[in-house]
């Protein structure tokens, strides 16, 4: 099972690194990532094997969201089906 | 393989245009509960719906986290009562309604839809009763929803239901004028109702459904309305296509948590109810979408035409997506539950007449619009037997949720409170209807419903 992490807000110093911690502490295999900077504005998209995660996904989901919601940024991780079924026929 | 604006397309959704699944509600049957003791059948339904729709609430929480789409609401709908309630009387009645108020309160669901009775060919004793006890239990309960249907394009329409029904809504915004006549709210005079409609207030679980189905209704005005602010100057034909579009992807999604829901719980499948349904937030309005569509204003010449267009194209776009459509699938029309409507009655461009031709054409009817509040009751049952008739003749769903609210006068406002919103008090025509009403009978079904 993979899940999309997508976090968007002002560029700080270690969004990353945070968000990677997070996902090696709790057993999520970072796949894929893709992000940019646009005049200060971070948006990266992060496709993780949850397959191992150590919590269910949904507190993984909310705990990736508060950590989010103190550095300022919106954070989500969310099932990749619901990409999938949205877009694809 | 995901696209990166593809996740972005979601995601602002999600986040800027209001997306969410607007109900996860589980249908339950209460056929097995019946008893002759009413005190041993309300024991019965309390036990059944507890112990089905114990995870119901959780369920819905889990999965909206995981798949980071808001559900909304997590609601249960059961048999009409008035099939289970038997020869109860109208105390036995809100003993039943005071059940399902405390299954509710233990579940922890946000509505409850089935003190509901089918009466549109004639009325039994019990159902008498039952429709007897709904000002009353509407009155004492918070989260109990009531629906009566009372005509259909095979049977007709049954007019004395109509008056029993104009004498019921009275009623409760009478027994509910501390609270702006709110119960009226919860209360859906309907034609050719759904059976398995998972929206409130006329949601209740049909005599032809299994022991316990999950029927999801999906939401989505706003996500509508952006898709046609970025289609920009195009032609009719081109908007259409892309109102299709956006709908198939929304009703993907309701799919999605449908299927999910459903295989969590242990229960079938039952439909995703395609319609477009608004709320009081801004952004989230049927009405914004038709302005969007070029009117100056919702309720302006044009309204019908632009409404019939997004009612079809919702359609069209939705069924491919779902394996199962049902319920009411269309636009809604409330007044109070959408600010664009709401914006469109106070600047006069939006009437009831308007907004009854609009129905001809949408799902649903006259919903959720507040009259003043010494409405004659034959003038109540005029209005429901004119928006009834559309139905019946149209062979669609139509149903009125007036709101006579007490103590109103047109020009008032009246404020619900949550996702209900807030409705200008509308102007109903003074000539009165009551010798027609009074007539009573049936008015029989029309020449096309002999298909046969």
């Amino acid at each position: 099972m993979k899940a999309v992490i997508t976090v968007t807000g002002k560029d700080t110093v270690g969004i990353i690194a945070d968000i990677s911690a997070l996902c090696a502490r709790h057993g999520a295999n970072i796949m894929e990532i893709t992000q940019s900077v646009l005049s200060e504005y971070f948006a990266m998209i992060m496709l993780a094997d949850i397959d191992g995660l150590d919590v269910p996904f949904a507190a993984f989901a909310e705990e990736l969201a508060d950590m989010g919601k103190k550095r300022g940024l919106d954070a989500r991780a969310m099932h990749e089906d619901i990409f999938n079924t949205m877009h694809h026929v | 393989m995901l696209n990166v604006d593809d996740i972005l397309e979601t995601i602002g959704m999600i986040r800027e245009e209001n997306l969410d699944i607007r109900t996860i509600t589980m249908g339950i049957s209460l056929f097995d509960c019946v008893s002759d003791d009413v005190d041993r059948l309300c024991g019965k339904i309390y036990d059944k719906i507890t112990t089905k729709a114990a995870r119901l609430v959780a369920t819905g929480e889990e999965i909206g986290r995981e798949y980071g789409v808001p559900i909304v609401n997590k609601r249960v709908s059961v048999t009409p009562v008035s099939l289970v309630g038997g020869a109860a009387g109208p105390e036995g009645y809100l003993k039943i309604a005071e059940t399902l108020q405390r299954a509710a309160d233990a579940t922890g669901i946000d509505f409850i839809g089935g003190f509901s009775a089918l009466v549109h060919k004639g009325m039994t004793v019990g159902e008498r009763n039952m429709i007897e006890a709904i000002p009353e239990a509407l009155a004492t309960t918070r989260l109990v929803c009531s629906s009566v249907n009372v005509a259909t394009t095979k049977a007709g329409i049954n007019m004395d239901a109509i008056r029993l029904m104009g004498k019921t809504v009275k009623k409760t915004a009478y027994l509910t004028r501390e609270h702006n006549s709110i119960g009226c709210a919860k209360l859906v005079v309907f034609a050719n109702v759904p059976e398995d409609n998972p929206f409130m207030a006329g949601a209740f679980h049909g005599v032809g459904e299994p022991d316990c189905a999950i029927n999801v209704g999906v939401s989505g005005p706003g996500v509508v309305a952006a898709a046609i602010r970025r289609a920009g100057d195009c032609n009719l034909s081109e908007l259409a296509d892309v109102i299709k579009k956006t709908a198939f992807k929304i009703t993907r999604v309701g799919q999605l948590v449908a299927g999910e829901a459903a295989a969590r719980l242990g229960v079938p499948f039952g439909i995703v109810d395609l319609s477009l349904a608004p709320t009081p937030a801004v952004g989230d309005s049927v009405a914004e979408i038709l302005e969007l569509m070029g009117l100056a204003s919702c309720g302006g010449h044009g309204t019908t035409a632009a409404l019939a267009m997004l009612n079809d194209a919702v359609k069209k776009g939705g069924v491919m997506a779902s394996s199962h459509v049902g319920g009411l699938s269309g636009a809604f029309i409330p007044v109070s539950e959408d600010a664009g409507m709401i914006a469109a009655v106070e600047r006069g461009a939006l009437s009831i007449e308007k907004l009854e031709a609009m129905t001809a054409v949408c799902s649903v009817g006259l919903d959720m619009i507040a009259v003043p509040g010494d409405t004659p009751e034959e003038v109540v049952c005029g209005v429901i037997a004119d928006e009834i008739s559309i139905g019946v003749v149209n062979c669609k769903t139509t149903a009125v949720r007036l709101v006579p609210a007490w103590g109103k006068k047109e020009g008032d406002s009246v404020d619900f409170g949550g996702l209900l919103g807030s409705a200008p008090v509308m102007r109903l025509s003074p000539y009165s209807p009551a010798r027609f009403v009074e007539r009573g009978g049936r008015i029989p079904a029309p020449i096309h419903s002999l298909k046969n």
